[in-house]
């Protein structure tokens, strides 16, 4: 572990590291599996901060700043702490002339985060993306795993109260 | 293999197999315009000016030149309509989000993209890119501008893949796209040497040295300031190059005459302090050596420390083999501690009246000149250090007409020096002159080769060795009877780091090891002038310079230099309690992330 990550680790912390450090010993023998790398430790930790993008640059034994070269190119990586739901409207062009800009608008004002932003509450990430081939079924949303068809603003509400319930009541993902 | 045969623009070229276009190109006299290629450092084919229309075997696209292999038969046309509209187009879209604030540019006049586009023709600037304004990033040593970065990549790929310390990377994508260490950290809160590789690569405005001519022009106005100088080997052999003349020119004569016209109270040389710096560090080496022959716990190799970049690199990459470098500071930090001491005293001055200004071939420098621990009775040991590029700047902006000098020689005595001295500028020079004095004082006779050149570490190879047999030694020697004395050289950092690997596993067959951070050592130094051709040309040329510069030096052994043998009379012995304070000094082990340690170097950015 390098010397910064060492340092005042929470219990669970340390656990988080230790599965990172799992998936590093399965990968690192293999070239050009940084990206599964970086996949399994985004899902681990849910961000990918500079101290963990070092740990993985070290452990992989590649420069961190080819490390953090991937992490900013994709957008599905991110750096910031993320919500415990990402929002993902989708933004391709059926989805687009369809009234995805409206839906957009509508996420901005329920939630009051811009794009990119998480909410104070830390319930939602809300993201916007290029395409994630379901143009059937435009404008189409992602909460987490799953896709929403046709969402309108009024659409939009119910779904996202079914996020905030179902966590009031620990339930799992319809 | 045998050579191939294209055709280009109807002339029948001949190449090496294996060659690309754009190589094919230039070894039969067809110039192809280019941007980011840059031979033996970066083929990349980022920029896409060199593209090129491949006629048979028939392609769709252009093709960029510097990456497409060629192949016998090809028929290529490098300046068709259809290219010429292309590259210009590929020019105007680079110009699109480009800084064009080429008038106050420290590389008016000095760049290759303002160049390539009075070559190409372009007359105006028909695109607007989104532009993000970046602030400055400026470090002690290196000054990173992004507003005026093209993304050719050619620093990305020498910290990489050359000095394999990987600090700079492309962040993000698109417009977005930045050259930076990531993270948004500033460059001098990285594990950053500051050998300037990307500052002598960098093809713009982007990638510069901090600059020191202000603080000098301001020291040299002030009345109450004794300002010396002193230009370390390497200078010299590369200053011509900022006047026009060939790579390997050697200008002791007029760069001794530039300085005083400069108006320097005293002309002094590094280069004595070169000689001074054998002394020393081959004092500490012997007592080492001595200490394990006797069975005691000295550490070895013994590695040189006259290479601010390469300490930098040792103290973030190997911070638990510091034990390893010599104690020794640098020649010119040496220097200055001796001018604002020993000097000062002699002259009637108070150490924080004087002002010690060194000119190096070395964006490192810079940050070490600011190093805590490098200081003696309060003040710094050097002030300022400018570049051979600033220098050549500076004496531009005086209106000094460099080429019309005499010749003159350095004041005496710290301007003295020998042929040993002068090698320090090269890679395996630092080793050769220690072993000319060391050698001698353990047998009593000269070093056994011809000319005083040890052949096996004479060259640019990564890493270079020889082994020394001790023979018919001195009595007080009789312990080093027969020992095979294994010495290593290399330039660079991926030698560097083979070597410090080695040590780490404790598989080192060495006992004394140099390591100069640039590779070819301070003669291709990141602040030297910017070749004009092909590096491996200019290195070549330069260290030739350098070893001929030895070679016409009456005195070519350290020990002899009599300006040292009358310092070291009223100064002591070599080792002694007064060199211990203000000639030798110690390391920080900073860490991989610079964890270790609370120290950075950034500079607050500048407004």
């Amino acid at each position: 572990m390098n010397e910064k990550v060492n340092t005042d680790l929470s219990a669970q912390e340390r656990e988080q590291y230790e599965a990172v450090a799992r998936v590093i010993e399965q990968y690192r023998q293999k070239p050009g599996s940084l990206i599964m790398v970086l996949h399994a430790a985004q899902e681990i930790f849910g961000y990918l901060p500079m101290e963990l993008q070092q740990f993985i640059a070290d452990g992989m034994d590649i420069p961190v700043s080819e490390v953090c070269g991937v992490v900013s190119f994709y957008s599905f990586f991110s750096t910031q702490k993320r919500g415990k739901h990402t929002i993902r409207m989708c933004q391709g062009t059926a989805c687009y002339v369809r009234g995805g800009k409206k839906v957009v608008e509508a996420i901005k004002k329920e939630l009051g985060v811009e794009v990119g932003g998480t909410t104070a509450d830390g319930q939602f990430t809300f993201e916007i993306v290029r395409c994630i081939g379901s143009c059937g079924l435009a404008p189409a949303m992602m909460v987490d795993d799953d896709v929403y068809k046709q969402v309108t603003p009024t659409k939009l509400r119910c779904i996202l109260a079914q996020y905030t319930e179902q966590d009031e009541q620990g339930g799992e993902t319809a | 293999m045998a050579d191939i045969k294209l055709t280009i623009n109807g002339k029948e070229c001949t190449a090496p197999a294996g060659s690309t276009i754009l190589e094919a190109a230039d070894l039969n006299n067809i110039h192809i315009p280019r941007l980011c290629y840059l031979p033996g450092i970066h083929k990349y084919g980022a920029c896409r000016i060199c593209v090129v229309e491949q006629v048979s075997p028939p392609a769709r696209n252009l093709q960029a030149a510097c990456v497409v292999a060629a192949r016998d038969g090809m028929v290529i046309e490098t300046n068709s309509p259809r290219v010429r509209i292309a590259r210009k187009a590929m020019y105007e879209l680079l110009l699109s989000n480009h800084d064009q604030n080429c008038l106050t540019c420290s590389r008016n006049q000095d760049c290759e993209f303002q160049a390539l586009g009075r070559e190409l023709g372009v007359e105006r600037s028909p695109y607007e890119g989104a532009r993000n304004v970046l602030p400055l990033d400026v470090s002690q040593s290196i000054t990173r501008d992004p507003n005026k970065c093209i993304l050719c990549r050619r620093c990305v790929s020498v910290c990489r893949n050359i000095q394999t310390t990987a600090v700079l990377t492309a962040e993000n994508r698109g417009f977005q796209t930045v050259i930076t260490p990531g993270f948004g950290l500033p460059i001098g809160n990285t594990a950053c040497t500051f050998c300037g590789q990307c500052v002598v690569v960098c093809p713009v405005g982007a990638l510069k040295e901090t600059s020191h001519k202000d603080r000098v022009l301001d020291a040299l106005a002030d009345p109450k300031k004794y300002v010396v100088v002193q230009p370390a080997p390497a200078v010299r052999v590369g200053i011509g190059e900022c006047f026009g003349l060939p790579a390997g020119s050697c200008e002791t004569g007029r760069l001794a005459a530039v300085l005083r016209r400069m108006g320097f109270d005293a002309v002094f040389d590094t280069n004595w302090s070169a000689d001074l710096t054998i002394m020393e560090e081959g004092t500490e080496f012997l007592e080492r050596f001595k200490s394990v022959l006797s069975g005691g716990d000295a550490t070895l190799p013994m590695m040189t420390s006259c290479s601010p970049g390469w300490i930098q690199f040792i103290e973030h990459n190997f911070s638990d083999q510091l034990d390893h470098l010599s104690t020794c500071k640098s020649p010119h930090e040496m220097f200055g501690a001796v001018i604002k001491s020993y000097y000062a005293k002699k002259i009637g001055k108070k150490p924080e009246d004087m002002y010690v200004v060194s000119v190096m071939p070395c964006t490192a420098k810079k940050t070490e000149c600011a190093r805590p621990e490098l200081q003696n009775d309060g003040v710094p040991n050097v002030d300022a250090v400018i570049t051979t590029r600033e220098l050549g700047d500076m004496i531009k902006a005086m209106g000094i007409d460099f080429l019309s000098l005499p010749e003159e020689e350095f004041d005496a005595p710290l301007g003295l020096s020998s042929g040993a001295a002068d090698i320090f500028g090269v890679t395996g020079g630092v080793m050769e002159a220690a072993l000319r004095t060391v050698y001698e004082i353990i047998t009593g006779r000269e070093l056994p080769f011809p000319n005083l050149h040890v052949s096996p570490i004479v060259g640019l190879e990564e890493i270079r060795e020889a082994t020394i047999k001790l023979e018919n030694v001195k009595p007080e020697w009789q312990a080093a009877e027969g020992f095979e004395v294994r010495i290593a050289v290399t330039s660079g950092y991926a030698g560097a780091r083979k070597l410090m690997n080695q040590i780490k596993e404790g598989k080192s067959p060495y006992h004394f090891i140099e390591v100069m951070g640039c590779p070819g050592g301070c003669i291709t130094g990141g602040g030297q002038p910017r070749p004009r051709q092909d590096i491996n040309i200019v290195r070549q040329k330069r260290l030739e310079a350098i070893y001929g510069e030895d070679e016409r030096k009456p005195l070519r052994k350290s020990h002899e230099n009599p300006a040292l043998l009358a310092f070291y009379q009223e100064w002591g012995q070599p080792g002694c309690h007064a060199s211990h304070e203000y000639l030798h000094t110690h390391y920080v082990p900073r860490g991989k992330y610079n964890g270790l340690t609370e120290e950075d170097f950034v500079v607050k950015a500048q407004g």
